[in-house]
């Protein structure tokens, strides 16, 4: 499992630095995005699928934007016909996909069955809240005594997103209404 | 809009307010909690805003009002996690205060305190977001 995870993380280290010093951005996407699927990887096969859902979501809606926003500004290889030399590119990344699929086949078989915990800090949550907080809702007694931090956290992602939509919408306003006059 | 929707807004409204308000208070002894709390509390104006349509220039001054309002709750409860880094034991969100009994509505220790300025922030910022796209709307028309 160690050598999985060794052989994952090197693979994911040379995906960074293709990333920086490749040509194009098309491909220095595609290699983050590879950074971003294997972190999956790990969080699979450390046993942790919430935080690997979590990275699978975040990292198809960046890539999506990012490249969407790439296709829209900079792209003009589409079209070119296919010459010698990408038969190379096209079966490296064959091999790279098949590798991937195989260390998530590996990941999922190596999880836990359904409703067995990995840790024991969870059984002692459900046991001893009441004991320790006095408070009746579990989950409030978690959020707001063993986990303040997280939840102060939560709060800081509510408030850093007003702060943006704020700052976005009042300044273009303010822009429209002066060219306006 | 019309009369009826009007009058059923103004009715539900405050319906949904007193809800968003038990949900903030007895957070730690029914479900719910701050969060949700604070979602009914910004429901309710934002579907009387809806509802009855918007004076401009009032609304500014609302804008600026629950920006305030979300600071000032979330630096309360940044202190109050600070204090107890002076009462007792040395950690950040400490509960010093004592847990009573288990399911009556002064038990849990800081936990209310903190749904309820929790509450108060969360109603705060999204009925902000809700004010500044409107303004935004407003401004780009004239």
């Amino acid at each position: 499992m160690e050598n999985l995870l060794i052989i994952i993380l090197v693979l994911m280290i040379i995906a960074a630095l293709v990333s920086i010093h490749a040509k194009d951005l098309i491909s220095a996407i595609i290699a983050q995005g590879f950074v971003g699927y294997g972190l999956v990887i790990c969080f699979l096969l450390l046993k942790a699928p919430e935080l690997a859902l979590v990275q699978i979501v975040l990292e198809t809606v960046t890539l999506i934007i990012i490249l969407a926003v790439v296709c829209d500004s900079t792209m003009k290889e589409i079209g070119e016909p296919i010459s010698k030399r990408d038969i190379f590119t096209y079966t490296l990344s064959f091999v790279l996909v098949a590798i991937f699929l195989f260390y998530f086949n590996k990941a999922i078989v190596g999880l836990n069955p359904f409703g067995e915990h990995t840790l024991r800090m969870s059984e002692m949550y459900v046991k001893e809240v009441l004991e320790f907080t006095g408070s009746a809702n579990l989950v409030k007694g978690v959020l707001w005594d063993f986990r303040g931090l997280d939840t102060l956290g939560e709060a800081t992602v509510l408030f850093t997103a007003a702060m943006g939509v704020l700052v976005i919408l009042r300044i273009s306003g303010k822009k429209q209404q002066l060219t306006k006059k | 809009m019309s009369v009826i929707v009007k009058k059923i807004a103004q009715l539900i409204s405050a319906l949904i307010f007193v809800f968003g308000m038990y949900s903030a208070i007895h957070g730690h002894i029914a479900p719910g909690g701050g969060f949700a709390g604070g979602v009914l509390l910004s429901g309710a104006f934002i579907l009387l805003i809806i509802a009855y349509g918007l004076d401009y220039f009032k609304l500014k001054q609302q804008t600026e009002a629950t920006s305030i309002f979300e600071s000032v709750s979330i630096l309360i409860a940044l202190l109050l996690a600070f204090s107890g880094l002076f009462a007792g034991s040395l950690y950040f969100f400490n509960n010093y205060l004592p847990p009573g009994t288990p399911g009556s509505l002064l038990s849990g220790g800081l936990i209310p305190v903190y749904n309820i300025l929790i509450g108060i922030k969360v109603a705060a910022t999204l009925s902000t977001i809700f004010f500044a796209l409107i303004i935004y709307k407003e401004e780009i028309r004239r």
